[in-house]
C-alpha cells in the first residue's frame, strides 16, 4: 500500500472538519476550547507532511513549532476566560454569555 | 514507503480520529480531555512517519504535559458546573452547521487526496533537533523572540483575567465609591 500525500492532506482535512463541527455543535466552552485545539493540530499535520515531501528546509516544521507555542497560549487565556467566567455565572454554557445582549 | 511505516499512519491516523470524534461528542468534559490526550500522542506517533522527530517529542511535552493538564486542572477546579444540564436548544442552526460542516469537509478531503508528491529522500538532519534547531536559530531567529514575548504576554494576561480581587482592592473601591456617594449627596 502507498501513503502519499495527498492521504495526509485528507486526514487533516478530516480532523480539521472534525474539530470545527464540535466547536459548532457543542454548548460547553471547555469542549469548544478542546475542538479549537484540534483544529490547530490538524494545521500541523498538514504543515509536517508537506515539509516531508519538500524537505529542502524546514519552513513547514518551523512553522508548526510556532503553531504549537501560539496554540498554549491560547489554550492559558482562553482557560482563564472560561474561569472568569464561570465565576460571574456559576456555569460554562456559551448560551449563558449574553451580556452584551441584554 | 515500507510495510511498517504504512501500518504505523494507519494506525495512528485512525486512533487520532477516533481521538478526535471522542473529544467532540464526549458528555462529560474530562473524558474529552483525556480523548484530546489520546488524539494528541496519536499525531505524536503520525509526525514519527514523517520523519519529524523533534517536533513528536516537542507535541509530545507541550500538548500532553501542559495544554491537557491544564484543561484537566480547570475542569477540576469547576467540578460539578463543568457538566452543565443537557438540553436541547438551537436544534436547528446545530443540525445546519453540522450537514454544511460535513459536506465541506468531505469534498475538500477527496479533491485534496488527489495531491501527489514523491517520498524524496530527506537529508540526514531532517527533523532532528540538529536540523531543526539549525534552522529555528538562523532562520527564524526574529519570530521565535517574538513568540517568547507573546508566551510572556499571555502568561500575565491568563493570571490577570482569573485572578480574584485582593482585600485591599476591594477595600479601595469600597472607599471609592463612598466617596463618590458622599459628594453625590
Amino acid at each position: 500500500m502507498e501513503v502519499g500525500l495527498g492521504e495526509y492532506l485528507a486526514l487533516a482535512t478530516i480532523l480539521f472538519g472534525t474539530g470545527a463541527i464540535g466547536f459548532l455543535i457543542r454548548q460547553n466552552m471547555l469542549i469548544q476550547l478542546m475542538c479549537i485545539e484540534l483544529m490547530l493540530n490538524s494545521v500541523n499535520v498538514a504543515l509536517v507532511a508537506t515539509n516531508r515531501f519538500y524537505p529542502d528546509n524546514h519552513a513547514g516544521q518551523i512553522f508548526s513549532f510556532f503553531v504549537i507555542a501560539v496554540a498554549a497560549a491560547e489554550a492559558a487565556v482562553g482557560l482563564a476566560i472560561v474561569i472568569a467566567f464561570y465565576r460571574l455565572k456559576k456555569t460554562v454554557e456559551t448560551d449563558e454569555a449574553d451580556l452584551l445582549r441584554h | 514507503m515500507t510495510t511498517a511505516k504504512f501500518i504505523l499512519f494507519a494506525l495512528s491516523a485512525l486512533v487520532a480520529l477516533g481521538g478526535a470524534l471522542g473529544t467532540v461528542a464526549a458528555r462529560r468534559p474530562l473524558r474529552a480531555a483525556m480523548s484530546l490526550l489520546i488524539h494528541i500522542i496519536a499525531l505524536a506517533a503520525l509526525y514519527l512517519t514523517l520523519s519529524a522527530h523533534l517536533l513528536a517529542a516537542v507535541q509530545l511535552l507541550v500538548y500532553a504535559g501542559a495544554v491537557v493538564v491544564l484543561f484537566v486542572f480547570v475542569i477540576m477546579l469547576i467540578g460539578p458546573g463543568a457538566e452543565p444540564p443537557h438540553r436541547q436548544r438551537a436544534v436547528v442552526s446545530r443540525t445546519l452547521s453540522l450537514t454544511l460542516m460535513t459536506i465541506v469537509t468531505t469534498t475538500l478531503a477527496f479533491s485534496i487526496s488527489d495531491v501527489a508528491a514523491d517520498w524524496v529522500t530527506a537529508p540526514a538532519a531532517f527533523g532532528t533537533v540538529e536540523g531543526v534547531g539549525n534552522a529555528l536559530y538562523k532562520e527564524a531567529l526574529v519570530p521565535f523572540e517574538i513568540v517568547s514575548i507573546t508566551l510572556l504576554v499571555a502568561i500575565v494576561g491568563a493570571v490577570a483575567i482569573a485572578r480574584r480581587s485582593t482585600k485591599r482592592e476591594i477595600a479601595a473601591k469600597r472607599g471609592r465609591e463612598a466617596g463618590a456617594a458622599e459628594q453625590a449627596a
